[in-house]
């Protein structure tokens, strides 16, 4: 592979990402005419993209089990969360999941998406902080402001919704609820599906796909190397898209949640 | 008078060898400093520690031992601490040394964890007093009753032994990790900077600091922007600059306000839509900012590149050097093993005509400002033997790797020079990689 082939691939890459050429992809039928590497490319690139989203939200989660997080690392990555949550909604690939979950805003589902997000430590004590008000908890003991901020967003059971809707602050906080959720659920389905035991589990299972990131992610592939980027090398994802990713039953999340906190 | 220095001379040849030292240290080196004669090489490791050596003066009876760094001090800075309202532990790694210009026949160096700034003196003492009334040479005391007459007691000369003592201690002044200390240079007041805020501290003063930047947000959630690195120009005490992890330095000038959230200047290189990804963010935080001597540059390190910036000119640099582009294809794997997030220093040397800062293998970089050259050279065991040549090594990116060339694939992401530093006037260098310090003279005759 030469690199004029491929700058010309990550030209290509980069065009797409601008362009938003995958929403026409994600409808399926109508793409059959295009070119096999195009076609290939552009749900793994879903995939893919999908995959460093979930990557990000354990490394978040994981910094929060640290003794102190570095508080730049943790900004780059929500960040990068970020990043990738608007180019989703920009593409449409949101709109699916939030036709199912809107009115499903119920606390315990939002309960559930907290536990993902806060440190072991606050799971004993039991207490509602989702992630941002983790870092100010983590970065902030001494002023008695901040702590009364923070004892507001533990007692009071609306808080939890408005901050996240800030956290990603985002044009439509319908939306967020729905963004926030989908991951973590598409986190829970992977769980699911391969049963890990430990978070570190989930970890490795992730590793061996981002190989296969690097090179879509930052643009040098060629098109041997799309071919291992085919929907078979992903099963459970895919499961986890054709499903839908609605989960309606708390019970199963909640032991999904119970494995992933037991580390 | 400028020293014009030659990249040729720092590769090492037949003609101009290098003479290398090799030192290991129990801890992993977190800090690397020369004080400003070049006298002095201060190291801070992961356990606290402070390691000052002193070169040697130049013999005529031994050329060959030409200025060689030995031990001079050692002490215990800072100790682990525990946070009990937080329930977290403060770490005793030492982030940042500077030292102070000297003033009298002591040294002072500001030594900083995440959390506390020391001000430590560092003095020989070669003489020692004798002949007291009231103790004698052991220490003991006499009996008064037995005291017939009195003495004035003499200095005689003893051993030289070299005490460090803490002079100030500057503490509960900052709620996040201090990343940053920069002393002015009316020599009178310092800044130390953490993730969100920096102070100014008067060094007389150890219990107020002015604050003279925030960037916390009211809502920690909507927080996106940490400062990373900061420091003042070396000739106007009234300038300082900071560095953000979203790629952008900012000019202050205390005289303006007394907060200094709105800057003087902001230095910001557009984006370069055709290499844009998912890590573009995380790559272009500035993890090291570092004014030129001359007071007129400023450089900047982010995680592939150097740049060079003129102070009047805020829309781009006016130069940028390559340090490892190789890894930008390895941007995910790097961001998955936090390598992406590894902050590497950068230095000048002393006529600012080479800058040089560190990669991954033990692989560090020179950049020659005036002829465009650039070496990329290897700090082990091998190449720092006395008469040792340093050879250039190179990274081979694909197609057919040659001999002396190691491929991308091979390199060793846990070998990483973050710290380096060079001699204020000479061709020195001293390079941490890891838990060893490496000295590299350049020995032009």
């Amino acid at each position: 592979m030469g690199e004029e082939e491929g700058l010309h691939q990550t030209q290509l890459l980069d065009t797409m990402f601008v362009r938003g050429l995958k929403r026409k992809c994600f409808d399926g039928e109508e793409d059959i005419e295009g070119t096999l590497a195009g076609f290939k490319a552009i749900p793994s690139y879903n995939l893919q993209r999908q995959s460093l989203l979930d990557m990000s939200l354990v490394k978040l989660q994981l910094c929060h089990m640290l003794v102190e997080p570095n508080l730049c690392r943790s900004v780059l990555i929500a960040n990068t969360v970020r990043q990738i949550q608007e180019e989703m909604t920009q593409d449409g690939t949101w709109q699916m999941i939030n036709t199912q979950s809107a009115g499903q805003t119920s606390l315990d589902r939002l309960v559930s998406t907290d536990i993902l997000c806060r440190s072991s430590k606050e799971q004993a004590e039991g207490k509602l902080v989702p992630v941002y008000s983790t870092f100010a908890k983590d970065c902030e003991g001494t002023q008695s402001q901040d702590n009364s901020e923070i004892m507001s967003t533990v007692t009071s059971p609306q808080v939890p919704r408005n901050l996240q809707s800030n956290m990603w602050e985002m044009e439509n906080p319908q939306e967020n609820r729905g963004n926030f959720q989908k991951s973590l659920d598409q986190i829970f389905e992977t769980l699911e599906n391969k049963s890990p035991n430990t978070v570190e589990d989930l970890f490795s299972e992730v590793d061996n796909s981002y190989y296969d990131l690097d090179t879509v992610l930052t643009g040098m592939m060629s098109n041997t190397k799309m071919g291992h980027c085919d929907l078979e090398t992903f099963p459970s994802q895919t499961s986890a898209n054709s499903n839908s990713n609605c989960k309606s039953d708390l019970n199963e999340l909640d032991h999904i949640v119970e494995i992933l906190v037991e580390s | 008078e400028a020293l014009v220095i030659s990249t040729a001379h720092l590769e090492g040849s037949e003609k101009h060898p290098y003479s290398g030292q090799h030192l290991s240290t129990s801890d992993i080196i977190s800090t690397v400093e020369f004080n400003h004669t070049g006298e002095l090489l201060a190291t801070g490791d992961k356990g606290g520690r402070v390691v000052i050596f002193q070169r040697e003066q130049e013999s005529k009876n031994q050329p060959h031992r030409r200025g060689e760094y030995n031990v001079y001090s050692t002490f215990q800075s800072h100790e682990p601490e525990f946070d009990y309202l937080k329930s977290l532990e403060i770490e005793e790694k030492i982030n940042k040394i500077r030292w102070l210009p000297q003033q009298n026949a002591a040294y002072f160096l500001l030594s900083t964890n995440d959390k506390t700034v020391k001000l430590w003196k560092v003095s020989e003492r070669d003489k020692r007093p004798e002949g007291y009334n009231l103790k004698d040479e052991d220490g003991r005391l006499r009996d008064p009753s037995m005291i017939t007459m009195l003495r004035v007691p003499v200095l005689r000369p003893m051993d030289l032994m070299v005490e460090a003592t803490p002079r100030r201690v500057f503490a509960n002044a900052h709620t996040y990790h201090i990343n940053s200390i920069s002393v002015n240079s009316d020599y009178e007041t310092y800044m130390s900077a953490d993730d969100l805020r920096i102070n100014l501290w008067n060094f007389e003063i150890t219990n107020q600091s002015f604050n003279i930047v925030d960037i916390k947000p009211a809502n920690m959630e909507e927080l996106t922007e940490v400062i990373t690195a900061a420091e003042f120009h070396p000739h106007h005490c009234n300038t300082f600059v900071y560095s953000s992890s979203k790629g952008t330095i900012r000019l202050c000038d205390m005289r303006a306000s007394a907060l200094c959230d709105r800057h003087s200047k902001f230095f910001e290189e557009p984006e370069d839509p055709s290499n844009r990804s998912f890590f573009s963010e995380i790559i272009s935080s500035i993890s090291d900012v570092k004014f030129s001597h001359s007071g007129r540059y400023i450089m900047t390190r982010d995680y592939l590149t150097v740049k060079v910036w003129d102070l009047n000119m805020e829309n781009r640099p006016i130069e940028t050097y390559q340090v490892h582009d190789y890894l930008r294809s390895k941007l995910c794997s790097l961001y998955e093993n936090d390598c992406i997030f590894d902050k590497f220093e950068c230095v000048w040397n002393g006529s600012d005509s080479v800058i040089m800062t560190g990669s991954y293998n033990n692989f560090f970089r020179m950049f020659d400002r005036n002829t465009k050259r650039d070496v990329t050279l290897e700090a082990s065991r091998e190449n720092s033997k006395p008469r040792a040549i340093l050879k250039p090594r190179k990274v081979c990116v694909g197609g057919k790797r040659r001999k002396d060339e190691i491929s991308v694939d091979s390199l060793d992401f846990s070998k990483k020079i973050l710290h380096t530093a060079w001699h204020p006037s000479e061709n020195i260098i001293a390079v941490a990689a890891t838990n060893n310090l490496y000295i590299f003279q350049d020995k032009v005759n």
